[in-house]
This record gives structure tokens, sequence and C-alpha cells, in this order.
């Protein structure tokens, strides 16, 4: 008895595992599934490619460059001067740009993701934590107090370099210039808007003595809470363009939605005939050989005009259906025993 | 061992003791002069390496001198100086995680440790002091304390034994854990002490402790009131050692000699050296690779971060301006800080995870081969063991197999054939058909039907009987069925006898055979009692034989005798041994009708013995007698004195006649080695034996086949010329060279010259003698010379056979091949103590848990059953380990060569600025979470090749030979895949990017949204890649790969749905989601991770098209050789032998 049961001790477990006998699947790429498989992988390809392809090239994009480097440009004179400098951009549609438009500036050259510069903030005091109020974040320096030692809210590089121009678009109807309505809402993500960034809560019911014993920031001509004059609840760390800003690009080249065209008359588009586009000029970029741009473009299911992916999946899709004619002219010439089995 | 030399040097001038001097019971002795109680260091066994205290500096220490651990631990402080792009905690994490679980483990193995040292220094043991028995605790035992040890306790510390509780002044003691052999020792009391412990007044003069189990040397003093000291010799036979147990004795006193770590078990405690695999070497030159990468990337970030910064503006536009510190900092210290920056974003590609993958993967995968029941012998009940895991993958890299032949080859269960008495041949039959047992066969030299005199069969009989040292294994009550007899019980499967089921107890397996081959013949050995040795002859009557000396065996010798005195009074000395050593002390007429009988049974494969005897005259007897007592005695060269007493008893002797005994062939040991040469390893036999008996055993396992030409290079070829032996080598070397080398086809190198070229096959054989020559000849030039023409010649062998090897040999021609050129991996394999030195020196030790003890298998890395399990064991499991290990490494490589790549990419469009591409979260659980189980499991479990197919086909280990998997060329295309891949991610990516407007509200994405979409790109394409590379898919591989996809979505929905409060900054929330809530960001993914394949699926389409041929080949193919080979092996060995033997060529 004993001896039996040292047996069954000493024995290994003859179970599936250890003996490295587990049932498996042993899934062998031969040509019986790899050829029809290319041939499936290819039609659908090239079926999204062609979809995307013709999606991407329905999409109307205007885009005009008014850095005015260039002497001939129109806001030429706006480099050199003083801010708040205006100046016009004219422009004219052939043809319906159908809606809902949507209006992005764009900046070139233009490191928002550089690293110092992308921590430069404090999600803290930009969640309406009072108390880093009074303490911002060093990573904010050096843009966390002023020269008198008063902190800056919201502090950071970030912040203090947001985007100033404004622009007002007109349509000229026989001579007229009628503005055409921007709509400032829902142009940033919805989680920044509603979660992650909060005002500070109200004092007194103001958001002005929220921000007492602080600064705005150094670049900034007006302070936080009265960034939108038009708009009260577009104030503080809920400005809409304020959010679109802090949310850093990918990219030196990028765009950020500015405005939407959703109301009125034009949420089915600009219709053809002049515009003319009225630029308050703030923003310095030709110090650091940087380029500003507008773009009116509409959108589709797939986002913002984009040649690339349409095409890529037209290559791709095409090449699997070559490489599987290959492959097969090969297999016919060849004749591999087992394939198919 | 290095403690007792430091003694030796240190402790030389000024307390010059190579003994130590004991007190029995701490009694100050008459004779002697002061009593000095000498200190000894107490009897603590202390294995443990840590205490509380030391523990964490200790273990830290230790585990920051791998290099490894010392390259993070580095990055990390670089993090928490200097102002880097990702927090500290991305590689303080992992590495922390890494510490912890070393530390926990080897914190418990340390624990474990201190229970077992506890439970061996508190145990309570009965000492006698002042007459009175103690009860005290092990630790408190000192040397000269007289213990008491009762049956079956370990002895608590090395003892010399004074009393027994057995008549016959000895005990049985088993050493299995010590050496493994769980026969039972007998072990004896010193003679003439007195039975009153209380009494004895005694000091013990021996050696310094010394590792070696089996060599003790002392002496003791007796001193009694009013006589002179008596002085008796102590040897090995009179040392009780810790751990030892008592068996079949009820009581023992001893008195301690060594204690704690002076005992010998201590001394033998000591780790292995630790073995290295190739993979390992593989990894680290791949691992230089990389950081070459690293260094490189960083220096050209640097660079060009400073180039770029020159241009105007670019160095600190206004939106983003330094701060003061900054810009104060010295311009070149700036610099150096970048390039830290900068390494530190990259140092993800150099993973700290794959150590621990590696390790776990060899530490788990280890178990396959515990488990494998193939490995399971059911006569030994035991399965194969793993010595150490770390040389997994190497079993799937051997090319040359060294193997013993004794127990290896042959499975050392001897059975007694025939013997030759007085030129006679009497073969056994079956004793129950033929009465009186004996008959006479063909024997082409005896004469039909004619027998030696009955005396001289009765001597020869008798020698058999008294000429061992075979012990009778008393079945007595006291030890059941539990206790374990080395099975040599005579009953083969007969009706049981009493006579036959009789145990004989021997170390040597021939000795055991001898005398059950006597038995048949109607001599029975009925045991060893107080010296007199027992014999039932053939008419049944017990003849008494006083036991007088024991002349031992030794391997230089080669022989043994015993001196013996009948009951007449004659005084005899029989002797027994191999041919070449009895043939020179007997008389000469008599040599030449034996030595025909000898030479055939030994070309037939048996281990033959020859026997002679002489009559010792009284007064020869008495002075071999005086001499041998001195010797006994001597402290100082005691073997040698030994030796040569020995040397001068045995000559002048007659021989009687030669013995037969064969060892049979391990099971399917000539299908192992036909497996292992199909394979491409090349065989090579060392052995002790003779050389005829070991070519005959090369040819019954098929390692000389009949085509195979036989170059043979020993002490009888060299002495043929009649010329200086040197000149004869130099010469034979040379024809030799130029016939295997010269003459051979051009060789394309490597493993694939023998299988190109089936013109002619050569086998080598060499003897102990002339290696010795070759390699120590007398000028160093000639020497080398010799040596590399030596080397040469086996290279192009199919087999090498070395005979007449001691041990030391064996290990020195492992040595030698080990360090030829190019650095074959050799594999040694063998049973017994002899084998130690050769299984230590080769990169695979392998030992077989055969009769000749334990010692092979302790040394060993892996230790098998049987011979036949090391064709599954290489063939199987050395493949699957190595193609996983390899797969495991380049992977890794690979996918953290695609995980960085990005991100260096990305510094050309973040101004250089060490801006991390992923967020931290994703930098540390790339390699914990998100892509490490898969490779886990696919580095255990795959097997890319069925195992019937790997055992059916021998062939297929040479694809993976010489390092295939792991060589620069699979390195270039897994490094190219990933150059490839990432950077289709990174540009992939980028034209997405051109616009980042990539949602249907017309809203864009920013950086992190960048960042992740090549993130999850990535993990796909790296668990699909290792799926796609996955031949075998068990559950777990499916479990594992989908599940760590789906715990990658999982976790990043978790991640971003939440704001973390212990976070500074909220990068991904909602980035994730975001990404997923656009089409063209599903698109992106989907058409990355389809490009990044296809080249692989393509690759694997391709490959398939040889595959098949191959795989469907080879059964077929097989199936002829096993046609093949059964007729092969059915031919009577003898007529192989004798047909082959012509083709030798000399």
């Amino acid at each position: 008895m004993m001896k039996k049961k040292e047996e069954t001790a000493n024995r290994p477990d003859n179970t599936a595992f250890t003996q490295q006998r587990l049932p498996a699947w042993q899934p062998m790429l031969s040509a019986g599934i790899v050829i029809p498989g290319f041939v499936l992988i290819g039609m659908a390809f090239i079926g999204i490619g062609v979809a995307l392809f013709i999606t991407s090239r329905n999409i109307q994009v205007l885009e005009r460059d008014y850095t005015g480097d260039e002497s001939n440009s129109p806001c030429n004179t706006c480099t050199h001067s003083s801010p708040d400098c205006n100046c016009v951009l004219n422009f004219t549609l052939s043809k319906l740009f159908e809606g809902p438009v949507f209006f992005y500036y764009g900046l070139s050259n233009y490191y928002q993701n550089y690293r110092r510069y992308g921590v430069s903030r404090d999600d803290s005091q930009l969640s309406g934590d009072v108390a880093y109020f009074k303490n911002p974040d060093s990573n904010c320096a050096p843009y966390r107090v002023d020269s008198k030692s008063v902190p800056i809210v919201p502090c950071g590089s970030i912040a203090n370099s947001m985007f100033n121009d404004t622009f007002r678009l007109y349509h000229i109807v026989n001579g007229k210039e009628m503005e055409v309505p921007f709509d400032g809402k829902g142009i940033a993500w919805w989680t920044d808007y509603n979660v992650k960034f909060r005002n500070p809560s109200l004092v007194n019911g103001t958001l002005k003595a929220a921000f007492d014993g602080t600064v705005k920031p150094i670049n900034w001509p007006k302070p936080a809470y009265e960034l939108d004059p038009t708009d009260s609840s577009n104030n503080g760390f809920l400005n809409q363009d304020f959010l679109v800003w802090m949310r850093a690009a990918a990219l030196p080249d990028f765009r950020k939605l500015y405005r939407r065209i959703t109301q009125g008359d034009y949420a089915a588009g600009l219709p053809a005939g002049n515009y003319s586009l009225k630029i308050t000029y703030n923003y310095p970029v030709l110090s650091f050989g940087g380029r500003k741009k507008i773009v009116l473009s509409n959108v589709s299911w797939m986002g913002g005009k984009n040649q690339f992916l349409g095409i890529a999946y037209l290559v791709i899709g095409s090449l699997c259906i070559v490489m599987s004619m290959v492959m097969l002219i090969v297999y016919a010439k060849f004749k591999f025993p087992d394939d198919g089995s | 061992m290095l403690r007792r030399r430091l003694n030796r040097l240190f402790g030389g001038d000024e307390r010059r003791v190579d003994s130590r001097t004991i007190y029995v019971g701490h009694r100050p002795c008459p004779g002697s002069e002061a009593f000095i109680p000498p200190k000894f260091c107490d009897n603590r066994i202390v294995s443990s390496k840590y205490t509380v205290w030391n523990f964490l500096p200790k273990n830290l220490f230790e585990q920051f001198r791998r290099i490894a651990n010392f390259y993070f631990l580095i990055i990390f402080l670089v993090q928490v100086i200097v102002d880097t792009p990702t927090s500290p905690v991305t590689s303080g994490l992992p590495l922390f995680f890494v510490i912890t679980v070393t530390a926990i483990k080897q914190g418990y193995e340390d624990w474990l440790r201190h229970k077992a040292d506890n439970e061996v220094n508190k145990y309570l043991v009965t000492l006698l002091e002042n007459g009175q028995r103690t009860r005290k605790e092990s630790e408190k035992i000192k040397v000269g304390d007289v213990v008491e040890v009762v049956e079956d306790e370990t002895f608590p510390c090395d003892l010399i034994l004074l009393r027994s509780s057995r008549d016959d002044d000895t005990c049985f003691v088993t050493t299995a854990s010590l050496d493994g052999e769980s026969n039972h020792k007998t072990h004896y009391t010193v003679p003439d002490t007195e039975r009153d412990l209380e009494l004895l007044n005694a000091t013990i003069e021996c050696e310094q402790p010394q590792p070696d189990l089996y060599k003790f040397v002392g002496r003791m003093h007796i001193y009694r009131d009013d006589q002179e000291p008596v002085v008796r010799s102590l040897g090995p036979e009179n040392l009780l050692l810790k751990g030892a147990t008592l068996k079949n004795t009820k009581k023992i006193y001893g008195v301690a000699v060594y204690t704690g770590m002076e005992t010998k078990m201590a001394l033998n405690y000591q780790g292995k050296s630790q073995k290295r695999s190739v993979v390992e070497k593989s990894i680290n030159a791949f691992l230089l690779v990389y950081l070459c990468i690293l260094v490189s990337k960083a220096l050209v970030c640097t660079t060009l971060k400073y180039v770029w910064q020159s241009k105007p503006g670019q160095d600190e536009p206004w939106y983003n301006h330094k701060t003061q510190k900054e810009k104060d900092t010295y311009l070149y210290l700036k610099m150096f800080t970048d390039f830290l920056s900068f390494m530190v974003l990259f140092n993800f590609i150099i993973p700290v995870s794959m150590y621990v993958t590696v390790e776990m993967q060899k530490f788990l995968g280890s178990f396959f081969i515990t488990w494998d029941k193939d490995f399971f012998d059911p006569e030994i009940q035991e399965g194969a063991l793993v010595n150490t895991s770390d040389l997994n993958e190497e079993l799937g890299q051997v090319e040359y197999v060294f193997t013993d032949k004794t127990g290896t080859l042959t499975q050392n269960n001897m059975e007694f054939i025939e013997c030759c008495i007085d030129g006679f041949q009497y073969k056994y039959r079956d004793s129950r058909t033929e009465l009186d047992g004996f008959c006479v066969t063909d024997g082409p030299v005896s004469k039909l039907q004619q027998k030696a005199g009955r005396e001289k069969e009765e001597l020869f009989l008798r020698a058999l009987c008294l000429c061992h040292t075979v012990q009778v294994k008393e079945a007595g009550p006291g030890d059941g069925g539990a206790d374990l007899v080395d099975g040599v019980d005579g009953g083969d499967g007969g009706v049981p006898h009493e006579a036959e089921q009789r145990g004989f107890i021997a170390s040597s397996p021939d000795e055991v055979a001898l005398v059950k081959g006597a038995m048949k013949y109607g001599f029975t050995f009925l045991g060893l009692e107080c010296k007199q040795m027992k014999i039932q002859n053939r008419n049944n009557d017990i003849e008494v034989y006083e036991l007088l000396h024991v002349l031992n065996f030794d391997p230089v010798r080669r022989r043994m005798s015993v001196i013996v005195r009948t009951n007449t009074g004659e005084t005899l000395l029989f002797c027994k041994g191999a041919d070449s050593s009895i043939f020179p002390r007997v008389k000469q007429d008599e040599v030449d009708r034996i030595r025909m009988h000898v030479e055939r049974n030994a070309t037939e494969g048996y281990r033959t013995l020859c026997v002679a005897y002489k009559q010792l005259s009284a007064e020869e007897y008495a002075r071999v007698d005086a001499e041998l007592q001195e010797a006994r005695l001597a402290l100082q060269d005691r073997e040698e004195r030994l030796m040569d007493v020995y040397n001068r008893v045995e000559t002048g002797m007659s021989l009687i006649g030669a013995t037969a005994v064969e060892d049979r062939l391990q099971e399917e040991a000539a299908e192992t080695m036909e497996a292992l040469q199909g394979a491409g390893m090349k065989v090579w036999v060392l052995t002790g034996d003779k050389m005829e008996t070991a070519k005959s055993t090369c040819y019954a396992c098929r390692l000389f086949q009949r085509g195979t030409e036989l170059l043979e290079l020993t002490v009888r070829t060299l002495e043929e010329g009649g010329r200086k032996r040197e000149e004869r080598m130099h010469e034979l070397l040379l024809d030799y060279h130029k016939r295997a080398v010269q003459d051979a086809p051009p060789a394309k190198g490597g493993v694939t010259r023998r299988w190109s070229s089936p013109a002619q096959e050569y086998g080598f054989i060499i003897d102990g003698a002339t290696l010795s020559l070759v390699l120590n000849a007398t000028p160093e030039a000639s020497a080398s010379r010799y040596k590399s023409l030596f080397l040469q010649i086996c290279q192009n062998c199919t087999a090498v056979l070395c005979c007449r090897m001691a041990p030391l040999q064996k290990a020195q021609i492992v040595k030698m091949v080990k360090n030829s050129k190019g650095n074959p991996i050799t594999l040694s394999i063998g049973d017994g103590a002899n084998d130690v030195s050769m299984i230590l020196e080769a990169h695979v030790g392998i030992g077989i848990k055969g009769k000749e003890g334990r010692q092979a298998v302790r040394n060993s890395d892996y230790a098998i059953p049987k011979l036949k399990h090391l064709k599954k064991l290489l063939l199987a499991h050395g493949h699957l380990y190595y193609v996983r290990i390899a797969h495991l490494v380049q992977y890794f490589f690979y996918k953290n060569l695609c995980f960085i790549l990005p991100q260096f990419l990305y510094q050309f469009f973040c101004g250089y600025s060490q801006q991390p591409l992923y967020d931290a979260a994703y930098l540390t659980m790339y390699n914990i979470c998100f892509t490490s189980m898969p490779i886990l499991a696919y580095s255990l479990l795959e097997q890319h090749i069925s195992i019937e197919i790997l055992l059916d086909d021998a062939k297929l280990y040479r694809e993976i030979a010489k390092n295939a998997m792991l060589r620069w060329g699979p390195f270039l295309y897994w490094t190219l895949l990933g150059l490839f891949q990432g950077l289709l991610f990174f540009f992939g990516v980028h034209c997405l990017f051109r616009n980042p407007a990539l949602q249907d509200n017309g809203q864009v994405f920013g950086n992190w949204s960048y960042g992740t979409i090549v993130f999850t790109v990535l993990v796909f394409t790296v668990t699909l890649k290792l799926a796609l590379d996955t031949r075998h898919w068990t559950w777990i591989n499916h479990f594992v790969i989908w599940g760590s996809l789906a715990f990658y979505v999982f976790f990043s929905f978790f991640w971003g749905g939440i704001i973390w409060p212990f976070l500074k900054h909220q990068r991904l929330y909602f980035v994730f989601a975001n990404m997923l809530s656009s089409v063209s960001a599903w698109l992106v993914i989907i058409l990355l991770i389809m490009l990044s394949l296809l080249p692989d699926i393509l690759l694997a389409v391709l490959r398939r098209r040889n595959s098949p041929h191959a795989r469907q080949k080879k059964p077929s193919q097989s199936n002829m050789g096993g046609i093949q080979s059964p007729r092969s092996s059915a031919r009577p060995l003898l007529m192989r032998t004798f047909s082959d033997e012509s083709n030798t060529v000399i």
C-alpha cells in the first residue's frame, strides 16, 4: 500500500498540460487560406479606399494665409504695428460652400508640443481648485508669478500664449456687408468643457471675486473672467477658445477650430459670392518664423479633408490583390501538393 | 576548499597544524603535557545568507551587482536628479517591482534555510558528560563531546565511532542525504577501546577538516593507567558523517571530531560554478547593439537640438520663455543634461522586463522536463531532475556528446557469462536443467568435454567467493519494506528461493555478479561476521575463513586482494583485477593459455577479470601484516605507503582463471546514438574500459558502422613500428590527418560537411596513455601541434572512442574540444563518480541515475534515469526550448525597437524637446502588462513542430544548430522589421495628422491623441505579430493574446475615464474614448496594422513553400530507417565485430 502511494507521488502527473499535449489549434498559412484572404482584404480595402477618396474629395476647403510678411498681403501693415490692428481679407466663393462650415485658424512652425511648453500649466488650477490659485505649480515658471510675486491665474506658458487674433466674416450681398454669425459653442471637447476644466466657485456671486489675489497672464489684455464680454458663461477657464488652445497640438503645423457656422441663413452653407474677413491682428509669429492662416472647411463622417487615408487604402488594397495574383500564378506553376488540405 | 587553502597560507608559520588533537570526553590525558582545551568552532550550521538586520542592504547590494539592474538604477537616478521628460516612476516602478520580487523570493528562500538550520541546530541530542546523560541542543556540541545516537537518527556532527550496541562492534549507516547512495554501509568501532566509556582515556589526532567524504586519516592514543599508550589507526570506516543516518543499530556512542561548519557535509555544501548559455551571450551582444542605438539616438537628438536652436527665433520663441535658472545654466552642462534626458526618454528600448521574462521562462520551462512522464523510470521510481534551469536552451545546441560507457551506454547490470579455469572454458547454462551447473561449450581452444581439474575449479570458485567486499543484506525484522536495498537480489524472476533471494550489497556491480556467478556453480557466500567469512560449498558444507586483510580496489592498481586464513591454518592471498595489471604479476607460463580467452571475451564486449592466488608462509604473512599495520597508522602519505605495500605483496602469484561478465547495452542505446548522430552531433565515448570491450560496445551502439574506417592511435599501434613512441605517433597522426582531413572533400564548414559527403566515414580510437603523450609532448610547440592535428582528425570523424581514460583525462578532452575553433557546445553524460569531472567541464552535464551512486547526478545540470531519455531531452525539449527562448529574445528587442522608434522620430517634430510621444502610463505598462504575457505564454508553450515529428526526424535538430536563430542574420531581420514598423506607425499617423480635425464634429485632436493612436497600433501589431508566429494555439495562448489586447482597451478606457487625483496632468482624460469616436482613427489603425503585418504574412507563405516538402517526406524517410535498423541490430554482435574488424586500418 505504502509503496503504491510512493509511486503515485513520484510519478509525474499525466495531464495534458504537464506533458505539453494541450489540445492546440495549429494554423498554417497555406496558400489556400492566404490567397482568398488577400483577395477579400484587398477588395474590402479598395471599397473603403474608394469611399474615403470620394468623401475626402467632396470636402470643400478654403485656406488663406494672412501672416502678412509679403508686402502685397493685406495684413502686411499689421506685422509691425500696435496691437488690435485690423486688416481685411477678401475672398470669393464660386459655388455654395456646403454647411455646416467650420472655421479654423492655423499656425505653423509653432511648437505647442515643446516639452517645457506642454507641461507649463497647472491642471489643478484649471479644475477650479482655489488652493492652487495661491501657489501655482512650479512647472508654470517663468509664468508662475509676476514680478511682484503675485500668482498668475491661469499660470504657465500655454495659457500665456493663448491665440488672440479675432475674426469676423462678412458676406457681401449687393455691396452690403452681412455678418455671418459664428457659433462659438461646441468647438472644444465635451469632456474638457464639462469635466476637466472647472471655474472656481463664485465668490459673492461673481467670478471676478474668485480670482482675487491673482493677476492675469502677462500677455493677456484681459483677465480670464473677462475673456468673452458678450457671454458671461463663456468666461474663466470655460471659455471655449481657451479650452481649444489648451489642448496642445501634436505637430508644429496645426490648426484649431475657431468657430462653426451653423446659424441663421448660413446653416446650410456659405452661398457663392464675395466675402470679407476682418481680422484683428494681435498674434506675432514672424519672430520665430511662423505663419498664420485661416481655413474654412466642411467635414464628413471621416472628419476634415485628408486624401492620405483614401489613397493609402486604395494602394494597400490593390497591393493585396496583386500579391494574391502573383501567389496564385506561383502556386499554379509549382503545384504544391498539400495546399488546400 | 578556499578556506583550507587560506589556512595553509596564512596559518602556515604561526601554527602549522596539519592535524588536530581531540581529548575524548575532555579528559586530560596522563601522558600529555598540560591540558589546554583547544578551540574549535561550535556545532552550528549556518547555510543562510542573511539575517534580519543585514537583509536589506546585503540583498540590495547583491541585486545591484547585476549589470542590468545597475543600469536601470542609474536611469532612475538620472530621472530623479535631472529634469527629464518622464517621471522617475516610469522606470522606478518596474525596477522596484523586479527588485521587490527578487528580494521576496530570496528572502523566502533564506527564511527556509534559517528554518532548516534551526531544525538542525536546535535538535536535541544526548551527550555523555561526566557519566551523566544530558540532553542538549545540537548546536552546543563541542569537539571532544561523547554523543549518543539511536537508530534512525542522523548524526549531529562528524563522530568517531567508539561503541556500538551491536555485538560485532559495527554499525550500519546510510548516506543517502550526503551522496544519495541508499545502501547500508558498515562502520567499525575503534578496536580495543573499553566498553565503558567512562574509563576511556584517549586522545585522537586527526587531519584538519577537508571536504572529501571518503577520506579520513587519524590516530587514536588510548591511555591506560599503567600501560604504554596504545595507538590505533582511524580511517573513513571509523568516521560517522554528519547528515548520515544510523540504521539497523540500536545505538552508538561516538566522539565529536569535526563540528558545525567544519563537518564534511558543511564543507561540501557549496554552490557550483555558474554555467552560462550561448543564448545569454547572444543577449549580451544584442544588448550592446541596442545600447549603441540608444546612445547614438540620444547623441543625434542632442546635436540636432543645438543645431536647430542656433537658427534665429527657435531657441526661445516669445511664447515659450525659459526660466531664469535655465538661462543661467552653463551651456555644456545643459547639453549634458539634454543628452541624459534623451537617454532616459529612449531607455525603454532596453527593457528591464526582458530579464524577468527570460528568468521566468527558464524557471517555469524547466518544469516541463521534470513533469515529462516519458522520463519516468518505473524501476527506480523517479523522473528527470533539473538542477539548473539556466541551460534549457543549450540542450538544443549540442554539437559534441561525450558519453561514459559503463552504466551509460551499458546498463551496468552485470551478468556472469562464462569463466575460464586453467585454460578451459566454462559457460554457464541454466542451473535448473543441468544439475551440476557446469558444462563445457565449444570453445575453440578447449578440447571438447574436457575440464580442468576439480581442485582448480574449486580453488577458482573459492577465490570468487572470498575475494570481494560484498556484504550480505540481512533481512532482519528491523528493516521492513521501507528500506531500500541496492536491488541486486539474486532472483531473476525465478521461484523464490532462499539462497537466490539473498541480497548482496557492493560498491561495484561486477563483484555482485561474480559472487552470484560462483553461487550458480555451487559456492555460496554466506556473509562476513566477526572477520569470519562463511562459504557454503557444493557439498552444502560450511567453510569458514578468517579474513585477515582486504587490499582495497583502486583505479590505479586496477585490482584488489584479500588475505584469508583457512581453517587448516594456511594463509592465502586471492587477487582479482584487470588482465593488464594481473599478467605481469603471475608466472608467465600460465598467462598464454588464459590470455587468448580474455582477449576473445573482450572483443565480444564482456568485461574480463583475471583471478590469481598465492600462498603465504607464516613468516611472509607476519612481515606483510606488520607492514600493513604500519602503513595504516601513518598520518602522512598513508595512501602512498599502503599502495607501496600492496604492490609488494601482490607479486609472484599464480593465475587460476578469468571471468567474463556481460554488461548489457542500455535500452535503446543504439537508437539513441543513431538519433544523436542524425541530429548532427558527434559522439565521443570516453571510458576507462579496455579498448576491445569499448570498441565492441561502439559497434553495438552503431557508433561505428560496418563501413567506418577505424583510425587507431593506441599503445598497440605505437609499439608496432619498433621505433620511439613519439616518432611513431607523429607519423601516424600525419597519416591519419592526410586521410581524414586533407583527402576528405572540401568542407563547407560546420555540421553540414559530413552530410553532404557520404563518401567515407572515419572512426578514431585513442587510449589514455597515448592521449597524455599527445597532450604532454615534451616541447611545448610540438604538443600544441599534435593537439591541433588530433583535434582536426577527430572533428572529421563520425565517432571517437577514447578508452583507458582516467577521470581527469575525460575532463581534459572535453575542455580541449570546448576550447577548439568555433567553441562548439559540448554535453557530457555519465553516471559514476569518475564522470563528475567531465560533467562539470562540459557546457551541459547530464547525470544518469544509475547504479554507481549519486555523485554524477548531484554534479550534473540535468539528470535522467536512462540513456534513452537523452534523445527526447535533446531532440524535443532542447529544440523547443531553444526555439522558444530565441524567439523570446528577438521578439523582445523587436517590440521595444518599434515602441521607441516613433518616440525618437517625434523629437524631430517637437523641437528636440524630449517630449514623450506616449503617456507615462503607457510607457510603464507597455512591457509589464500589455505585451509581456503573450510572449511568456508563447515561450512556454510553443511547439512549432510537434514533439512526435521532432523525435521522428533527428535532422530537424540541425536546423537550429550553431545558434541559428540568434545569429546576426535573424537579428538583422527582426531589427529591420522593428524599424519598418516603427517608421510606419509614426509616419502613418503623421500623414493623418496633417489635418488634425478627425472627428465629424470638426474638433481637433492634440498630441496625446497622436501618441495614443500610435500606441494602439503598436500594441495590436506586436501582439498580432506574435499571434502570426504562434504555431501552437492552446487555450492559454488564446486567453493571453486576446486577453492582453482586451486588457489594453479596458485599461485605456479606465485610465482615461477618471480624473486621477494623484496626477499633475490629466493628459489622457478621455483621449482614448475620443479617439474611438473618430472613424478616421479606426481606419488608420486598421490600415497600419495590416500594412505592418503584410511582410510577415508574405514571408510565412513563402517559407511554407519549402516546409511542406520537408515535413511530408520526413516521416517516410524515418520509416525506411526504422525498417533498416532492426535488421542491422539483429545481426549477432559477434559476427558484426569480426566482420567489422577487417575494416580496421591496423
